[in-house]
């Protein structure tokens, strides 16, 4: 609506038109409803992958905080009721919802990784399944991948897990030599590998990383990625000589979790609001930040402020690393900020709104792949260009 | 993550050996020859011959690089890119094709060097399966003895006089050992390999394996060397090989001499793009026609096709592959082996002919290219026991497979991704006629969305015009401009859609003039540029600028104005030495203005056609 166009009388008419996106912004004040209605009704308006991640390293004011427990602990006595009526009896339509379930007690430890919670999610469904074939068990774990990819569809790692885990599934699911049982079995197994990968993945990361961090430097970090800390752990402990710049990351304010980590390490500390970042990038030597997903294009879909962060660091010519692991290469090409789901994210201002003012909620920007300049990840130290070269080898 | 898949094999570079050893497959070469003691002698001290302080050409460290490759004691496995024509006809792939391109040495395929005539070469690698087509044996003949002979001296004819000519003579030795192993062989053969028989099949199996293992081993010299040594068009068998360029006026005179279509070269010509044809436009159809009933050898489908190609009745890559595909459907149907000829080689013979057939009246486009490509593969890859009726019926379903999986259901899958990308409210911007847009604006209208389409026309083809009255046809509101006010209507579009005659391997996009231009205004202005190419027209070679390779149209097209009488200034001034008319018909767009590249593979950046090239090449891309 507000493009310059030539055509302007076309547009107009076209503006008398509807216009869905406006609409669909909710006010700040009824977050706490819908936060729990999340869990019930996965809404693609607020996205649970931000809330988790707020849940998990924010620093949540008390409140909230007794609310989502509240939230949280009304459905999962049902849930496990759930869970357990349906390993005895056949699989229902309870199917489905116990998944979600899994995936979510999964999810709520910190430490794990959304695709690896998706993952051991799956390897429950198939633990917990009644299938004598191969085929029916495909089908119930693609019903079962769909579920979960449905409930949040902004999660990329989480799509991206259930993703790998079916191409395996259905690549490996043609072995004439094992029976079914042996089969089931080997998935499950995978499964459970799957999760040890992801933790060494992070290992793996770190190593590479070790090369790019050298003595005196500054490093600027946005958002709290667990790969990220783990590097600056992994460099803290070779007694390498680093600073840390580390942003506040509003709204999940998570840069305070991770300063507070860092801070832990003696690993020297200070936080910037996320305006000051050009301010300080002169003194700064690398950007470092992890991914929410990497797309085809070899760019990454991170915290809301990474793209801000990288044109900055572009125009100064400092160098953007990103460490992600493999299993967050996505099969999603955007073209700009807006062709990706949206992830809303309620923003908490602190002072009422009038309900006039529309804000902006997205929790994440896509940055492009020219802007960053090396992957670090578990299958080594990538170009952004390699990306598209791995998900071909790995999909088609 | 997935264990990788299996990696490529790749040549062991440990095994070089540099400058004072004989290579040891020499001594190999030595048991194939026991069947001709006269020759193996000289065979066998050639290899010790190499005096140690000379650097062996580079054949030689190549045969290190490649020892395993077809043993010499086992039948020799088709998949060898040998030139040699003496193959044994056991391995029938790589003889057909040759022996056939032999019948033509440096004939009426001379004519055909064109980009789409490159497209075959780049298929001959060291492993590869495929088998290198015709022109391959059209190195400049050095016309020495038979016609079999041409493609073994091209390999042989080296600048190093004294080393060459010893091993000139010890691969004629081999030569005439193999033909003459042969021609026992084959009478052996036709009752089937048995016992002492398969002695004798076995022997000129291992000669041609070990020919093969040194031409192959010589085709990895040549793409190794095939830098160092510029002026050896011989050696570059795998490198892509360069069309005939039309400023060498031994090889136009030449190519003139066969050609069907008798084309005058205009004048007046563009100094910089000597090195394309260029005819004058007008007189070839009422020669041709006027010839139709004295042209024998051609099929009449054909000459209906190359007739339309012509006059520019089809033009487009999918058009043109398509028209060109079925008319060998209607050729293979009408074919009846001749006596005394095998089906593989001689109707690919026939297509070759044919192939230049096209190329005289139009030169060939990069789908064509790579259609012709995979269909001499599948006449080579045809085993010799299958009835003719058979093989037939096989040839012409792989057409139609070929036509219905890389074009129609393609097309299909671009339509089904690029639709993803398009929003209500965007306004698509695209430039003259692409069929793979076309289909999408055409979904994405049926789908109910909300769009407008700008749409960019230059002249002379104004080809969008077409287009323009299609779209309007369905209800989708379009705007329609020349490609003069792109900078002025630039800001509007949302997104580009543009498509494509080919994408080279660096990402470059090769397609209709002035679409490279729309590109670069479009990433001036951050819009989003979305290439729509099937990926059969992906190509291996890489292209810089858009000099070096392109085609010359009509010039008066330039200077006329149809229908305005009054516009015609430059009437009499085409015959002017001051003047010069240069009317392009492809240029190529860098990379680096394109964000997105879709293809039935999926939408993968400009970055990865290299990487679909390298893992779809061989075994899908084409069949």
């Amino acid at each position: 609506m507000w493009r310059r166009s030539a055509s302007f009388i076309l547009d107009k008419r076209n503006d008398t038109g509807a216009r869905p996106d406006f609409v669909s912004l909710s006010p700040p004040q009824t977050t706490a409803s819908t936060m729990a209605d999340t869990l019930q009704n996965p809404n693609a308006k607020v996205s649970a992958y931000y809330q988790t991640r707020a849940a998990h390293h924010g620093v949540v004011t008390s409140d909230w905080l007794a609310q989502a427990q509240a939230a949280v602990g009304k459905y999962s006595p049902e849930s496990d009721v759930r869970s357990s009526s349906s390993a005895a009896a056949d699989p229902g339509s309870g199917k489905p919802f116990s998944v979600i379930d899994e995936f979510n007690n999964w999810r709520k430890q910190p430490d794990l990784a959304e695709a690896v919670a998706a993952i051991r999610a799956l390897a429950a469904v198939i633990r917990s399944s009644e299938a004598t074939t191969m085929m029916e068990l495909e089908i119930e774990l693609k019903k079962a991948s769909d579920s979960l990819k449905s409930w949040d569809t902004t999660s990329i790692s989480l799509t991206a897990g259930c993703d790998l885990f079916m191409r395996y599934v259905t690549r490996t699911s043609a072995l004439e030599y094992e029976d079914f049982n042996s089969a089931k079995s080997r998935l499950i197994e995978r499964a459970e590998k799957f999760g040890e990968i992801s933790y060494k993945a992070r290992r793996i990361i770190a190593m590479l990383s070790q090369d790019f961090i050298f003595d005196g430097c500054t490093i600027l970090v946005h958002g709290f990625s667990r790969v990220v800390l783990e590097v600056l752990k992994t460099a803290a402990q070779n007694k390498k000589l680093f600073r840390v710049l580390c942003t506040e990351g509003r709204p999940d304010r998570t840069g305070l979790r991770l300063s507070n980590e860092l801070a832990k390490l003696d690993v020297p500390v200070k936080l910037l609001i996320d305006s000051a970042v050009a301010y300080s990038m002169d003194e700064i030597d690398m950007v470092f930040v992890g991914a929410d997903g990497v797309v085809e294009s070899g760019g990454i879909i991170n915290m809301m402020g990474t793209y801000q962060i990288a044109l900055v660091a572009h125009s100064m010519n400092k160098p953007v690393y990103v460490a992600a692991e493999s299993y967050k290469f996505a099969r999603l090409y955007p073209l700009d900020q807006k062709d990706m789901a949206p992830a809303l994210r309620p923003i908490d201002f602190g002072v009422p709104i009038p309900s006039k003012v529309e804000v902006e909620t997205s929790a994440r920007d896509y940055t492009p792949p020219q802007y960053l300049t090396l992957l670090f990840t578990d299958l080594g130290v990538l170009t952004p260009s390699v990306v598209s070269d791995e998900l071909i080898q790995l999909y088609l | 993550m997935e264990p990788r898949r299996n990696p490529r094999t790749v040549i062991d570079p440990k095994v070089r050996q540099v400058g004072f050893f004989a290579p040891p497959d020499r001594s190999q070469s030595g048991l194939p020859d026991a069947a001709s003691p006269v020759h193996a002698s000289s065979s066998s001290p050639s290899g010790n011959s190499l005096s140690p302080v000379m650097i062996p050409p580079p054949r030689h460290h190549s045969d290190n690089l490649i020892p395993p490759l077809p043993s010499p004691r086992s039948v020799p496995h088709p998949a060898v890119p040998s030139s040699y024509t003496a193959a044994s006809e056991f391995s029938p792939t790589a003889a057909s094709s040759y022996s056939s391109g032999s019948r033509f040495p440096g004939d009426g395929d001379d004519v055909s060097f064109s980009p789409g005539r490159l497209a075959k070469e780049n298929s001959v690698k060291v492993m590869a399966s495929s088998v290198p087509t015709v022109s391959l044996v059209n190195k400049p003949p050095l016309n020495i003895a038979a016609t079999d002979k041409a493609g073994a001296e091209v390999l042989n004819d080296r600048p190093k006089a004294p080393k060459e000519k010893m091993s000139k003579a010890e691969r004629r030795a081999l030569q005439e050992s193999q033909r003459a192993a042969k021609a026992a062989a084959k009478a052996e053969a036709s009752k089937g390999p048995a016992g002492t028989p398969g002695a004798a099949p076995a022997k000129p199996a291992k000669a041609a394996s070990r020919k093969s293992d040194v031409a192959s081993a010589s085709v990895t010299a040549s793409e190794k060397k095939g830098g160092d040594r510029p002026t050896e068009k011989e050696r570059k068998k795998d490198v892509p090989h360069p069309r005939m360029q039309y400023d060498d006026t031994s090889r136009v005179e030449k190519a003139k001499r066969r050609a069907v279509v008798k084309q005058t070269e205009a004048r007046n010509r563009v100094e910089l793009f000597r090195h394309l044809p260029q005819y004058e436009h007008g007189s070839q159809l009422p020669d041709l026609e006027s010839k139709f009933f004295q042209l024998d050898p051609m099929h009449p489908a054909v000459y209906k096709v190359g007739l339309h190609y012509l006059s520019g009745d089809i033009s487009g890559g999918n058009a043109r592959c398509i028209a060109m595909l079925q008319a060998f459907q209607e050729v293979i149907k009408d074919y009846s082996t001749p006596p005394e000829k095998t089906l593989s080689r001689d109707l690919t013979a026939k297509i070759s002919s044919y192939v230049s057939f096209f190329t005289e009246c139009r030169p060939l486009s990069v789908s064509m290219g790579n259609a012709i490509r995979f269909l001499k593969s599948r006449i080579a890859k045809l085993p010799l026991t299958m009835s003719e009726s058979e093989a037939k019926t096989t040839l012409q379903s792989d057409i139609d497979h070929f036509i219905n999986e890389k074009i129609i259901v393609a097309d299909k899958v671009i339509v089904s991704h690029a639709v993803t990308k398009i929003r209500d409210g965007d306004v698509l911007l695209t430039y003259g006629s692409s069929s793979a847009v076309e289909m999408i604006l055409q979904r994405a209208h049926e789908l109910g969305k909300q769009f407008r389409v700008v749409l960019v026309d230059s002249r002379p083809k104004l080809e969008g015009q077409l287009l323009l009255r299609r779209l309007v046809a369905k209800g989708i509101s379009c705007t329609y401009t020349h490609i003069n006010a792109i900078s002025y209507i630039m800001h509007e579009a949302t997104r580009v859609f543009l498509g494509a005659s080919a994408v080279l391997s660096n990402g470059t996009v090769y397609s209709r003039v002035g679409t490279a231009c729309v590109a670069m205004v479009a990433h001036a202005f951050d819009v989003p540029v979305l290439v729509c190419c099937e990926a059969y027209k992906f190509h291996e070679r890489v292209q810089l600028d858009s000099i070096c390779s392109n085609e010359l149209g009509d010039p008066h097209a330039i200077a006329n104005v149809p229908g305005r009488e009054q516009l015609n200034f430059l009437d009499g001034c085409a015959k002017s030495d001051n003047l010069q008319l240069l009317n392009l018909i492809y240029d190529v767009m860098p990379s680096d203005y394109v964000s997105m590249i879709i293809t039935d593979y999926g939408m993968v950046p400009p970055t990865s056609v290299p990487v679909i090239v390298r893992e779809y090449r061989r075994e899908h891309l084409w069949m």
